[in-house]
């Protein structure tokens, strides 16, 4: 007996990879709802996928107007109480901007827009984005940002180190400057996981470098049915 | 107001007045012309509105003549369902799906501000492709720029990538592919032109006309400001004059996220139902849209000007028609559904106004404050602009450039010799890796991309329940089409045509953008006259419609053209993307074959420009029954899976085509020069009608026999991954030739950044 899962997935104005987190979480076995960023409401979905894209046109600083969206009440305090969120890039900069996640996400050192298909480990397999994995496998997923290099303080980089909150590292090559080449961070609890490269763009072989990307979406489901 | 407000009453009273026509680019006769049609001197906000109209950009006066060909020689289809002449040709790829697609040029903006003149070259051909009612899909950009090693490149080029990458990323389009290429003709005149492809279902169509009197005209989308005023016909129509002043005010400045904005909004209110006519501003801004909607539609249009939401309240009556300012949209929607469609303009944060009504009047009539300040018939600025027929004569040099072919150039003649040239030739610019500007664009949004560059051709999931999808390549050698103008734009065609057959799917249509010098010049008019003819001509033999495209003249410096340089860009249908041709070696043992007769050609070819700097002589003789062939073996190969990856055959030839093929994979190959043909010409000849394909031996029988009903020459060459990670081939003069990958690739990835980052 299964109950399909509902995932939300937020459109701001400017967000681009909306469509692709929706149909991701398809093929994983869940239910997409779309969610809209001026409503102030979840409609009891599971879980929410904040996804790509420039939201407000990154004006300001990335995610920094899409953290006052009215659909971000609601969802800051759910994920304080434990709902599952993923941000995914222009997500993850928006989770940060929120603080519900730790650090920021600044331009690429090398000052350039990079699109690539990137070589990552996780290093953490125990949230609920990535229980799917083994700790330690390597995964190709794409990564297309301008602004993700992730900066925090000395003090913040070596708690997230010591607490395992650490979810992803670049390895090959680090892309943008991520300090201690991280590619995504959890919160203390690991419900809220944020991540630069697109999981969501490696679900199908047809149209992603790999298939590596789809145990984000099928980590969530494994959970929260079991949950 | 403290600026007087020159009205069609007060042109009636002072027909005297002496009006800066030449200013705005009109001719005297063209002045003289308005002058006639109206009866009276126009306003000065009417003759803003011929001056941008009338120009070469928007009105094709010199091209119009030639054009027409593309209609005349249009072969036999039942997939045009939108021709030439509106904002985009539709074409039919079944299952209730269109397709629209076009290629335009932004060059001249492109050269004066890099950034913002890429950027807005995309948001217009966007725009033009949503306008016909679809959803952009992905974007492609031919780019010419001169010598890679000059200074200006070095500012031109970081400028437009950056601004292609800011705009299309933001914007959500995956860019699947283009060209770049280099060559000193294009020092001071770059070639950015921008491609779009949209879907739709055939019930989505619209169209851009104004129907149904009484019908409000809607405004919506960004404010007017004064950036891009007289875009079109300053820059566009005008050649740069060393030390003249600077023209930047008319380049436009773009807002991805705006288009963003607007391309949901517009596609929310057409499914909606709420829209009878639609056309997007772009060059001549408000004068081409309300012109080209009255015109198209009843004949009529009201329209209060003071109405149009502004950026620069100090702007002029005259400077808001002729404003280019970007993301702006037009709409024709009833009364009753008036509310609704600003409702979800709302909902999009897109600011919306009524700005006018269809009237019946046969007459657009722009009032400012109360006066009339415009009273035309619409059909007269945008349809019946002056028709040109321009002189043209063969140039005089065309003999002697023809006659001095490549035959007299020393050529290599050992394997050692063969392998420097090799590795010469790729780490040349024009062949070298491209990934330090492709990696700048996003290729994976909307998740449909099955191919991108390097492939031969990008390769779009339409549906994503039966795997229907689209692939799109452009194409153009210059020095070709230099060479040999007629034949040149057939070569262009061939090759855009073969690298959609290449991925896997049929070609069905071609759009193009014929980049050109002065008209003025009869030199440059001949060629443009004759590439023409070859395009019409080819089309009309390989079955594939000219649905749209562009024309882009006055690319030169002083008196130097450009190489004349007609981009081709062929649609192809695939009905099932999982079967989709790739260019890399797929596995080892895999036979290597190639497809088509090898001749000594090397005239325009990459190998004269490379290594000798040389241009003359006959291009490759170009034979579409054969092109024609290539591409109906290569898609029945992909039906019947018979080949694991094939890659088409053009510059610097076969053993360029096997290097690309094996750095893609990362596998190397073992190949032989076959008997009695010379290793030279066999592996760097630039042949026509070629394409290497690799067969697993369970399928080569089938294979080859397939190529022989379909009359192609199969020659057998090599084994995939025979040679591990090393590239050899043998019997070269004797001796064997050898590369090793790393070798190769670092060769091929050194050269742009080393030049650009």
């Amino acid at each position: 007996m299964s109950v399909t899962m509902r995932i939300g997935v937020v459109t701001f104005p400017g967000s681009l990879d909306d469509r692709d987190a929706a149909r991701a979480i398809r093929i994983a076995g869940g239910e997409a709802i779309e969610l809209w960023h001026g409503d102030a409401d979840l409609h009891g979905v599971d879980a929410v996928v904040l996804p790509g894209g420039f939201s407000y046109g990154d004006y300001l600083r990335c995610g920094a107007i899409a953290r006052f969206a009215p659909v971000m009440g609601p969802l800051v305090a759910a994920a304080n109480g434990g709902l599952p969120v993923l941000g995914i890039c222009n997500g993850f900069q928006v989770l940060c901007e929120s603080h519900l996640l730790p650090g920021a996400l600044v331009r690429n050192t090398d000052l350039h827009f990079i699109c690539r298909d990137q070589r990552l480990r996780i290093e953490n397999a125990h949230t609920l984005w990535t229980s799917s994995y083994a700790e330690g496998q390597e995964i190709v997923v794409p990564l297309k940002n301008g602004e993700g290099s992730y900066v925090a303080d000395e003090s913040t980089l070596d708690m997230l180190e010591s607490e395992g909150r650490v979810v992803a590292r670049y390895i090959g090559v680090n892309p943008n400057g991520s300090r201690r080449d991280i590619a995504g961070v959890a919160n203390a609890r690991g419900n809220v996981v944020g991540i630069m490269p697109h999981p969501e763009h490696a679900v199908e072989a047809l149209t992603g470098p790999t298939t590596d990307g789809l145990g984000f979406f099928t980590s969530l489901l494994k959970g929260l049915v079991e949950a | 107001m403290s600026r007087h407000t020159d009205t069609v009453a007060n042109a009636e009273t002072t027909p005297e007045l002496e009006q800066p026509y030449s200013e705005l680019g009109l001719k005297t006769d063209e002045y003289f012309r308005i002058r006639e049609i109206l009866g009276r001197r126009p306003t000065s906000a009417e003759l803003a509105m011929y001056s941008v109209m009338w120009s070469e950009h928007c009105s094709y006066k010199s091209s119009k003549v030639h054009l027409r060909q593309f209609g005349d020689k249009k072969p036999e289809t039942e997939a045009l369902l939108v021709g030439i002449g509106e904002n985009a040709g539709v074409v039919d790829i079944g299952e209730g799906w269109a397709v629209t697609f076009k290629v335009e040029s932004h060059n001249h903006p492109s050269y004066i501000e890099p950034y913002q003149g890429a950027a807005t070259g995309i948001g217009g051909i966007v725009r033009d492709i949503l306008s016909m009612g679809a959803r952009p899909v992905a974007v492609m950009d031919p780019l010419r720029f001169g010598a890679a090693d000059h200074p200006d490149t070095r500012r031109v080029l970081p400028g437009i990538v950056a601004g292609i990458s800011g705009y299309g990323n933001c914007l959500g389009l995956p860019n699947i592919g283009g060209e770049i290429v280099f060559d000193a003709s294009y020092q001071g005149n770059p070639l950015v032109n921008a491609l779009c492809v949209g879907t739709m279902r055939h019930e989505d169509i619209h169209l851009a006309s104004a129907k149904g009197v009484g019908n409000l005209v809607i405004l919506y989308g960004a404010k007017t400001g004064g950036d891009g005023i007289g875009g079109v016909s300053v820059l566009a129509s005008e050649t740069f004059a060393e030390g003249g002043p600077t023209k930047r005010p008319a380049v436009q400045v773009g807002d991805p996220f705006m288009e963003k904005l607007l391309i949901e909004c517009t596609l929310e209110v057409l499914r909606a139902g709420l829209v009878e006519g639609i056309q997007d501003l772009g060059g001549a801004g408000i004068s081409c849209a309300t012109s080209e909607l009255a015109s198209n539609g009843e004949g009529g249009m009201h329209v209060r000007l003071d109405q149009v939401p502004l950026r620069d309240a100090s702007l002029t009556p005259e400077e808001i028609l002729m404003s280019e300012s970007q993301e702006r949209m037009c709409a024709i929607v009833t009364p009753e559904k008036v509310d609704a469609f600003l409702a979800i303009c709302r909902k999009w944060d897109v600011t919306a106004d009524v700005i006018g009504e269809v009237t019946a009047t046969g007459r657009l009539v722009i009032e400012w404050h109360g006066e009339i300040i415009v009273d035309v018939p619409p059909r007269t600025v945008a349809h019946d602009g002056p028709v040109y027929e321009r002189p043209f004569a063969r140039p005089s040099w065309q003999d002697s450039l023809q006659a001095d072919g490549p035959e007299r150039l020393a050529r290599p003649s050992t394997a050692a010799e063969i392998r420097d040239t090799v590795l010469t030739l790729v780490g040349s610019p024009n062949l070298a890796s491209k990934t330090w500007v492709t990696s700048q664009y996003d290729r994976y949004v909307l998740g449909n991309t099955v191919l991108a560059q390097p492939e031969d051709a990008g390769v779009i999931r339409v549906d994503e329940k039966t795997g229907l999808g689209v692939a799109l390549a452009t194409d153009c050698n210059g020095r070709f089409a230099k060479l040999d103008p007629y034949n040149g734009a057939k070569l262009a065609l061939a090759e855009a045509y073969r690298n959609v057959a290449t991925a896997g799917a049929a070609p069905l249509a071609v759009t193009n953008c014929l980049n050109f010098g002065s008209p003025e010049d009869p030199d440059v008019m001949w060629q443009f006259s004759e590439a023409v003819r070859g395009l019409a001509d080819g089309c009309l033999e390989l079955g594939t419609p000219v649905t749209g495209g562009n024309v882009s003249f006055y690319n030169q410096t002083g008196s130097t053209p450009i190489n004349p340089t007609p981009v081709v860009g062929v649609l192809g249908v695939i009905q099932d993307v999982a079967r989709r041709t790739p260019m890399a070696f797929r596995a080892s043992d895999d036979v290597v074959l190639v497809l088509g007769e090898s001749r000594d050609e090397f005239a325009g070819g990459e190998w004269a420009h490379v290594i000798h700097g040389h241009l003359g002589g006959l291009p490759p003789v170009v034979d579409l029954g054969r092109e024609r062939s290539l591409g109906e073996l290569l898609v029945a190969a992909s039906v019947g899976s018979l080949i694991t990856a094939a890659h088409d055959v053009s510059d610097a030839g076969i053993v360029q085509t096997l290097v690309e093929m094996a750095l893609r994979a990362g596998v190397g190959a073992l190949v032989r020069i076959p008997e009695g043909v010379d290793p030279f010409v066999f592996l760097l000849s630039e042949s026509t009608a070629r394409a290497v394909v690799t067969v697993p031996t369970s399928t080569l029988g089938a294979f080859e026999s397939l190529a022989g009903d379909h009359g192609v020459p199969v020659t057998r060459i090599g084994i995939v991954g025979a040679a591990g990670d090393d590239l050899i081939v043998e019997s070269v003069y004797g001796a064997s030739a050898t590369w090793t990958l790393t070798e190769l690739r670092t060769t091929a990835d050194a050269t742009l950044p080393a030049l650009f980052a």
